[in-house]
């Protein structure tokens, strides 16, 4: 860990000329050598943040701040991060080695120390039998290995990454983005990950960033965000859990502490899901609040429900979480 | 038959056939023919269907031939140079200065009025203005710019070439700008975020990435200004010569054997130009 290289965002707006906002009064402290991942559904402002810290987007109000120094009014290149984009952005009239080394050409850096560097990096992420290949001749994974060290090359403090699993395919995403903790891991700068996808957030992140309609909504460490869901759009967002609403307010109960008993409140199955280790049971309960279920498959099977039975469901009082919003 | 029908090489050939049979008639035939009136003889009052050279031997053993060439070249050369020049510039803006598709659209549009009028109205309507009394000389002696008139603006190479860049520019426009309009703005980002400038990111990635549209717009004004012969025949008042005007010339004089040796000196030089440029620049990426 290098230490010092903190990034902090201080309310931070991002307005665009039409008056929408993208971005609203958004602070935030990302701790150096830390996976964060900003996570949110679509248009919610978490690529705009990233982009905001890259420097691709001018910010409307507020500053950012690297390593305690106010960035936000310097070009990409001199703030210290670096930006891995969704589609990988490689230039394709380069070979592999030449796209690596496009931030040290454009520096001035002769040739053949860039070359020797560009294959310090290709090494890293394990292409350098592909050196000398065009970006169209590589697979999507491989692309991804070239812009992630093309990024690196300019040695960053922060690295930036828009939705970078997006365009792979989901055994390829699972493999990449082992790599990528992996990388961070090593190099120990921070990543910030920008994803919709919660399970990928879950699988990496030292700490989730939860973004809506432009705003965060939580933040903190994977394991708090999915069991203490402070709002009920972060617990439906996370996903497994239900929100119930009972007559002390709304409540998060995680759908694996619901379970089938012969107390409880009455329910009738709406449907029934195999998934392998669990069986997803849907049941609609008084009020026409749906409540899933997520039973072990060995204790759904001893007693097999389907849609029209009518169950009881009871769960332990301490697993309900209480929402704030 | 049935079985002749289903066979797929013979639902290609048909499908193919109506294409075929309109180039070779009206594109292979008369070039076929060109080529053989080429080898006939002719007098003042009758052509004299032969086989002999002696229209390729007169057009290369006389010098105007390779005078009128060399002016041919030149003018080409100097067009293409400026309308690489303005239409790079105008595509450049377009596509990457003009935010909205609207805009471009509208734009690019605007680009094209010049051609709601014949060529040769275009080109006329220049007299007016470059003539020994006209706007331009007007205007300037006026200002005290000059004492006395220009007379180099008007049949003129100056004014050949300028109407040849006005008539062409827009097929350099178009091209780079389909070109262009296809380039990943990520890509724009990337360098940037690597710390390009913006001359950096012009020369390093726009440039090699409009690569085939310069070169598509290169052969369309290269081959138009190699056959042109209206506009030399105007705007020069018939003091220059391309190769276009001789063939004219000699058409004029019913001299068909010896345009045609002309025509087909001409067809080959273009086709070896652009035979040269494909092999610089796969366009066919572009197609």
């Amino acid at each position: 860990m290098r230490g010092g290289h903190d990034l902090e965002l201080v309310h931070v707006t991002k307005r665009y000329a039409g008056g929408a906002v993208a971005v609203a009064d958004v602070s935030h402290l990302f701790r150096a050598g830390s996976y964060v991942c900003l996570l949110g559904p679509s248009g919610c402002g978490k690529s705009s943040t990233l982009r905001m810290i890259a420097g691709h987007e001018a910010i409307t109000e507020g500053s950012i701040l690297l390593s305690g120094k106010d960035v936000s009014a310097l070009p990409p290149a001199q703030r210290g991060t670096a930006m891995m984009f969704q589609s990988y952005a490689l230039f394709p009239h380069l070979s592999v080695a030449e796209n690596v080394a496009f931030s040290l050409k454009m520096k001035g850096v002769d040739k053949a120390a860039r070359m020797r560097r560009a294959g310090e990096m290709l090494e890293l992420v394990d292409m350098t039998a592909l050196a000398a290949r065009l970006p169209a001749q590589l697979s999507g994974g491989q692309q991804q290995r070239v812009a992630l060290a093309r990024a690196l090359i300019t040695d960053p403090q922060v690295l930036l990454l828009d939705e970078p699993l997006s365009a792979l395919d989901p055994f390829l995403r699972i493999r990449m983005r082992a790599e990528l903790k992996r990388l961070q891991r090593e190099l120990g700068i921070s990543f910030i990950h920008v994803t919709h996808g919660q399970d990928e957030a879950l699988a990496l992140a030292d700490e989730i960033v939860v973004m809506n309609s432009a705003r965060i909504e939580q933040a903190g460490s994977a394991r708090d965000v999915f069991n203490a869901p402070q709002t009920e759009f972060v617990a439906r967002f996370m996903g497994g859990h239900n929100v119930l609403a009972l007559p002390q307010g709304r409540f998060a109960i995680r759908a694996d502490a619901v379970r089938l008993a012969a107390q409880g409140a009455e329910a009738v199955v709406t449907s029934v899901e195999f998934q392998g280790a669990h069986v997803a049971l849907t049941a609609r309960a008084a009020g026409d609040q749906d409540i899933l279920a997520l039973i072990p498959e060995e204790q759904f099977f001893a007693d097999p429900k389907s849609p029209g039975d009518a169950v009881r469901l009871a769960w332990d009082e301490g697993r309900l979480h209480r929402l704030s919003a | 038959m049935q079985r002749l029908l289903k066979s797929a090489d013979v639902t290609g050939w048909l499908l193919a056939a109506p294409l075929v049979l309109v180039l070779a008639v009206f594109l292979i035939l008369p070039v076929v023919m060109i080529a053989v009136v080429s080898f006939w003889q002719a007098t003042e009052f009758s052509i004299v269907p032969a086989f002999s050279f002696e229209n390729y031997e007169f057009l290369f053993g006389s010098a105007v031939t390779y005078d009128v060439f060399w002016n041919t070249f030149r003018y080409a050369l100097i067009t293409w140079a400026l309308t690489l020049g303005v239409g790079f510039t105008v595509a450049y803006f377009l596509a990457f200065h003009v935010r909205t598709l609207t805009w471009q659209i509208a734009l690019a549009l605007i680009c094209t009025v010049p051609f709601w009028t014949s060529n040769v109205i275009r080109m006329i309507s220049w007299i007016p203005f470059l003539g020994r009394n006209g706007i331009a000389n007007s205007t300037l002696l006026s200002m005290g710019v000059i004492d006395q008139p220009l007379e180099w603006l008007l049949f003129s190479d100056f004014s050949v070439i300028l109407a040849f860049v006005h008539i062409n520019t827009i097929f350099m426009v178009i091209p780079i700008l389909n070109t262009m309009m296809r380039i990943d703005r990520s890509l724009i980002e990337a360098a940037r975020d690597a710390g390009a400038s913006g001359a950096q990111i012009l020369w390093n990635v726009i440039i090699p990435l409009t690569k085939p549209g310069i070169m598509i717009g290169t052969i369309f004004v290269l081959t138009l200004v190699m056959g042109d012969f209206v506009t030399v025949r105007f705007m020069s008042g018939s003091q220059s010569a391309n190769v276009g005007r001789l063939i004219s010339n000699d058409v004029g004089l019913l001299q068909y054997p010896s345009a045609s040796a002309t025509a087909v000196v001409l067809l080959v030089t273009v086709l070896m130009v652009v035979g040269l440029l494909l092999r610089l620049v796969d366009i066919r990426k572009e197609l």
